[in-house]
């Protein structure tokens, strides 16, 4: 990534987003590692570890709004990638265990000893070191994708049809791990996980580090979207959505670029599950479940299609409501509310909570700068042309 | 492989026997046509006579079930799919215009720029003074460069068939197909496109589909009536428009 794609691609919005995840990033693990437990600024470890996972939900929100809000991909199945990530950590967190496991082996996780497994799968080689583990994360998610979007893409599958093949891709997953002679562990999945990089998961340290590092790759993830959507190939993927035959008639090959930002979106994916696993410790194959999927669009949606910012806020605002409400006498009904938020927000806020503040915005600004005009020599002319510099 | 050895025509765009049908319906029957480099030819002929699918065919679209279709004396169009169609620069405004109408007009002809279209070229792409010069004259030609920062979303029905023909010529394509480009357009706006089209035609091979006969009238050049997926008359425009079979199928008497 060049200089001059970072400063093309940053706005204010984008500029505010960041500056707020960069404070969160530093102040909230500051706060729960230096003041004394039970102050009243210190942020207490289990909203530490909730916080985190909020933040790994965004990674997946703003991975899923580069493909539906720029491309028009809806894809219901971007939780696979999310689990897959998840579980390529797992399997490295299991590995980490070692003998300490409760029957001891010092090779074959405690699932495998107890299913019979006489030695370990050729799939868990290598998932005893960090950095295999971590370009695991990066490379099934990113091949899954390339390969179902590679036939998906050229066979021109759009639209609806699209998304009900991604949740099957999706459910079939669930399906297959939930078998236990497929080698991840079965319906359980995998916990108890003990270290990760020699540091202990459970330790108030390393969940503060963690959360620091989820906000340092959702920075880093929205820096790539931002990039990819202010770069030309950001202007083709939204004709792709808008005209898809057009911009094939322009000479474009749509597919490369469907499938380009596709498996792109897959890896951010896999990344956030991948730092999801051990702030949760534990993956299993619910986080397949097609649910799962259609809930991270819903946030999307809330929070606002096509605008990055937008997900990434929405898949903190609808997760904070969902622990909100369902730790309450209101927990019953927590489904119905997530779908008379949708409903209503489809309805009233089509733009999402920040679509809708960015045209508020601009029509405002407009406004302004047309009262700056007409009255350029009017008394209160010395604040208004500041406030719409302001604007600008 | 498509390309074969020896220039089996003069002609810029060469159909022979072609023939489509959709379900028993025959949407194109026994169609020829040629097309010499540099010509502008008028389409005209009642709605179901196939104008609009034998686009379709030369752009990749639709394949026929036999026939001939070359471009450019060497191309063989039956085998190739619209990006390579498109590479290749035959370029296509649609009936209905359609513009990406969230961007910009100058966003939309930077999209159109006959340049690098991999994804690559596109993601680390830098814009050149030759590219903004082009996009400027293209603004000029089709009267839009006060709007050029307007999404294509707000412009009117004529500037956003302007906008789409100014997309062709950012293109740059070496055959020009436009269908119906003064649909929806007032008299004045008919006479611009009228004179925009022959502007173009000085550099370009031009195939123009249009019901107006006064628009066709003006561009003055040959005329080709299509009626039942199949030629029914050609010649000028006063030739066609006598010919009884074409008074009695679309003209009226």
């Amino acid at each position: 990534m060049t200089p001059h794609m970072l400063t093309r691609s940053l706005d204010r919005g984008a500029t505010i987003f960041l500056a707020v995840v960069v404070a969160c990033g530093i102040l909230i693990p500051l706060s729960n590692l230096l003041l004394p437990a039970g102050s009243f600024l210190q942020v207490p470890t289990y909203l530490v570890a909730l916080w985190g996972k909020y933040v790994c939900y965004a990674i997946l929100a703003l991975s899923i709004d580069l493909i539906w809000g720029y491309c028009g991909i809806l894809s219901l199945g971007h939780g696979a990638f999310f689990a897959l990530g998840g579980y390529a950590m797992g399997m490295y967190l299991m590995r980490q265990i070692g003998s300490r496991g409760v029957y001891g082996n010092p090779i074959l996780p405690d699932f495998m000893v107890f299913l019979n497994y006489s030695k370990l799968p050729w799939y868990w080689y290598g998932f005893d070191m960090f950095w295999f583990a971590a370009l695991m994360v990066l490379v099934v998610p990113g091949l899954l994708a390339f390969c179902f979007g590679w036939l998906a893409f050229r066979s021109r599958v759009t639209g609806v049809y699209l998304s009900i093949i991604t949740q099957a891709m999706t459910y079939a997953l669930l399906l297959a791990f939930f078998r236990n002679d497929f080698g991840f562990g079965g319906n359980n999945g995998m916990t108890d996980f003990k270290d990760i990089l020699g540091f202990n998961v459970q330790a108030e340290g390393t969940r503060a580090a963690l959360f620091a590092l989820s906000c340092l790759a959702l920075i880093a993830g929205f820096l790539i979207c931002r990039a990819i959507v202010s770069s030309k190939l950001g202007k083709v993927l939204i004709a792709v959505r808008d005209a898809e035959s057009r911009t094939r008639f322009l000479g474009y090959r749509v597919e490369s670029y469907k499938l380009f930002v596709f498996t792109v979106s897959a890896c951010m994916a896999g990344v956030a599950g991948a730092l999801y696993v051990p702030q949760v410790g534990i993956i299993n194959p619910s986080e397949f479940a097609p649910g799962n999927s259609i809930e991270a669009v819903i946030w999307v949606a809330v929070g606002g299609r096509g605008t990055l910012v937008g997900a990434a806020l929405g898949a903190v605002v609808v997760n904070y409501a969902k622990t909100f409400f369902t730790s309450g006498m209101l927990a019953p009904y927590w489904l119905f509310m997530l779908g008379a938020m949708f409903i209503l927000v489809t309805l009233l806020l089509p733009k999402g909570i920040v679509g809708t503040f960015n045209a508020w915005w601009d029509s405002s600004k407009e406004r302004r700068l047309a009262e700056k005009t007409t009255s350029a020599a009017a008394e209160d002319g010395v604040t208004e042309p500041k406030m719409a510099e302001e604007a600008q | 492989m498509n390309v074969m050895d020896t220039r089996a025509t003069s002609a810029m765009l060469y159909l022979d026997g072609v023939h489509v049908s959709f379900d028993g319906f025959h949407a194109i029957n026994n169609l020829s046509l040629t097309l010499e480099p540099g010509e502008m030819r008028a389409i005209i002929g009642p709605n179901g006579a196939g104008k609009t699918t034998m686009m379709d065919i030369i752009t990749g679209k639709t394949k026929p079930d036999e026939g001939t279709v070359l471009f450019d004396g060497v191309t063989d169009l039956t085998r190739l799919d619209e990006t390579r169609i498109a590479e290749l620069g035959i370029g296509r405004k649609f009936q209905k215009p359609t513009v990406f109408e969230s961007q910009t007009v100058q966003d939309n002809l930077l999209l159109a720029l006959n340049v690098d279209h991999s994804v690559r070229g596109t993601l680390f792409w830098r814009g050149s003074r030759a590219e903004s010069e082009q996009i400027d004259k293209v603004l000029e030609t089709i009267r839009l460069t006060d709007a050029r920062n307007r999404l294509a979303g707000s412009l009117s029905h004529g500037q956003k068939q302007w906008l789409e023909i100014g997309m062709l010529l950012a293109q740059d394509p070496k055959l020009l197909l436009v269908d119906e480009p003064v649909a929806g357009m007032t008299d004045v706006e008919t006479h611009l496109t009228a004179e925009l089209l022959k502007e173009i035609n000085k550099t370009h091979t031009v195939m123009v589909v249009e019901h107006d006969m006064t628009f066709v009238r003006e561009l003055g050049v040959k005329v080709t009536c299509l009626h039942e997926g199949t030629v029914l008359a050609e010649g000028t425009i006063d030739q066609v428009s006598s010919n009884e079979r074409v008074i009695e199928v679309y003209l009226g008497r």
